[in-house]
């Protein structure tokens, strides 16, 4: 008998996953650098400084923050959110149906869930640089007043997982991308357009609040404010961490199932 | 072990919910053997290559590979295969020497060690030249050349190729057909499932013929042609579309006798004194035509259909 694998292995399997996906970014990062840095900063030009403007007029302060502190933090969770949903829906499909490169990978030693740790690993090592950015540019325009601003990178990770994990594990069963243009528009815009990210939440009738705390987005925008202006209660915050692992550790579990079936039916 | 066989399954079944593509075949294949499976789309043929790629579990029966058991030494069994699947799944964006060397981190290679296969891998599949451009910009051939060049990445023991050459020009199969036969010089286990009758015959030492989901005949291609067909084939068309009524006429020249839609195969010992024969005795096809005996006249003879159905 030759010996076993096991015993040579120099590098897990999920992490062999991971540097794949790492490796292919390194050949396609340049368009999404620029905009990543480029995109915050005229989006808090515009609504921060321009649509705050109006606010700070007509309104004063909104939750003892100016407006343009007030949506800042608020654009960190939004675009965590974003990165969640654009790294899993269409790119999971293609891999598993349109090219099937998840089923090259499974024909490796790596088994379904190596395909899937590494994938969500490496969603998560790209929320977690695209949070430090978004954390460092927030900072620049001086909506970070607190200590606890130094875990928004981890947040930001946390809030991506959330979206990510169950959408890798629904593309992974998906026939066609039919329903993710429905998901975005009756599930993600309106979430991104009403989870108090734009103005607070007392801002809506009394009725209408558990249906926007319904909401995941809801939980991240809330936890994302509490790190940068260090205030609300701890336990709290740890209900809103709480949702958020929820929907991540239901997103693995579910798609170990899915991408199980997927890649060895 | 007690025996060579590199790859042994019994009763083996896979089903898809009500559907049964693959109804308790048996399997054992030699080291070194080159190994085909035989038969038309939906024959169960891709069904069994996944089972044996140890990527997918057999809902019955019992696979070893290399003596170990997929169910619990999956990753090590593929460790030791190389997998060339019916579609390319390739990394289109990315260049040709990109897509070898990254699959290669999957099994565990060294930078280093990826790099030189990578070289010697383009070279031995006449991709060189090519290296660094898209794999989107390829031919059809290339692109199944590369996919042939990543399922050696890791010097398999078995490689298990699924349709190698369908789609392809005559030019391209030919060249493919000669890299594996150099891989089988070398040593390496060939397993590979076709419906061209002409690379079961060139590529094969021994194969199946599978139809619906079972093994209908195994062997070596001439034995199967000796067992199941004549020595030679009288092909003959007639101006009429109504080939069956030439049964009854044409029965008496032939040891058996195959009508099908755009033809009628006589299966005869000597070809050409047959169809002096026909000629005359006053029967005018519009064309005929004497070949030897093929796989394809097995196929015929032992499921009542022509592959390409």
């Amino acid at each position: 008998m030759t010996p076993t694998t096991h015993a040579t292995q120099r590098q897990p399997r999920w992490l062999r996953s991971w540097w794949y996906h790492a490796a292919f970014y390194a050949q396609t990062w340049r368009g999404s650098v620029a905009s990543s840095i480029l995109f915050p900063i005229l989006y808090l030009a515009s609504l921060g400084v321009g649509v705050g403007h109006l606010v700070t007029a007509h309104t004063g302060l909104v939750e003892g923050q100016t407006y343009l502190h007030f949506i800042a933090p608020s654009l960190l969770a939004t675009t965590t959110m974003q990165l969640g949903e654009g790294e899993s829906l269409w790119p999971v499909l293609a891999s598993v149906k349109w090219i099937r490169t998840y089923h090259a990978a499974a024909a490796t030693p790596l088994e379904p869930d190596d395909i899937l740790f590494g994938k969500l690993a490496w969603v998560a090592t790209r929320a977690f640089v695209t949070s430090i950015i978004y954390t460092i540019i927030v900072g620049c325009f001086g909506a970070l007043t607190s200590w606890w601003s130094l875990t928004l990178p981890l947040i930001g990770v946390l809030i991506t997982l959330a979206f990510s994990a169950p959408l890798v594990a629904y593309a992974a069963a998906a026939q066609s991308d039919a329903s993710f243009t429905t998901l975005y528009r009756f599930a993600f815009v309106p979430m991104f357009l009403f989870s108090a990210t734009f103005y607070p939440v007392s801002a809506y009738p009394g009725y209408l609040r558990p249906v926007v705390q319904f909401f995941p987005l809801y939980h991240g925008v809330a936890l994302v404010r509490a790190a940068a202006y260090g205030r609300g209660s701890l336990a709290i915050q740890l209900a809103h961490v709480a949702v958020l692992v929820g929907l991540a550790v239901t997103g693995v579990l579910w798609g170990r199932r899915t991408m199980r079936r997927r890649l060895t039916d | 072990m007690t025996n060579d066989y590199v790859l042994e399954a019994r009763r083996l079944v896979k089903r898809f919910g009500d559907f049964e593509a693959v109804r308790g075949i048996d399997l054992s294949i030699e080291r070194g053997e080159s190994f085909g499976f035989l038969g038309p789309n939906g024959a169960g043929k891709t069904s069994t290559m996944r089972m044996i790629s140890a990527v997918s579990q057999p809902t019955e029966g019992t696979i070893t590979i290399f003596g170990l058991d997929p169910s619990t030494h999956g990753p090590e069994i593929r460790q030791r295969l190389g997998i060339v699947p019916q579609e390319d799944s390739l990394e289109l964006e990315l260049s040709v020497r990109l897509n070898l060397e990254m699959f290669g981190r999957y099994f565990d290679l060294p930078r280093r060690v990826v790099r030189e296969r990578a070289t010697e891998l383009l070279e031995f599949t006449q991709l060189s030249e090519r290296a660094n451009e898209k794999v989107d910009n390829l031919s059809g051939g290339m692109k199944r050349r590369l996919t042939i060049a990543r399922g050696l990445i890791n010097r398999p023991e078995i490689l298990i190729l699924d349709e190698p050459t369908t789609g392809l020009d005559p030019q391209a199969r030919h060249l493919l057909w000669d890299r594996l036969y150099r891989l089988k010089r070398e040593g390496v286990t060939l397993i590979i499932t076709t419906h061209y009758m002409d690379e079961a015959e060139q590529l094969c030492d021994r194969l199946v013929v599978m139809d619906r989901g079972t093994i209908v005949a195994e062997g070596a291609p001439r034995s199967l042609i000796d067992r199941y067909s004549t020595r030679e084939v009288v092909e003959l068309r007639f101006a009429s579309d109504n080939h069956e009524a030439f049964h009854d006429r044409l029965a008496p020249f032939a040891e058996r006798l195959e009508i099908l839609p755009d033809r009628v195969l006589l299966y005869v010992h000597e070809g050409d004194a047959t169809l002096r024969e026909i000629h005359a005795s006053g029967i005018t096809p519009s064309s005929a035509l004497v070949r030897r005996s093929s796989l394809e006249d097995v196929f015929l003879h032992l499921t009542g259909r022509s592959l390409s159905d």
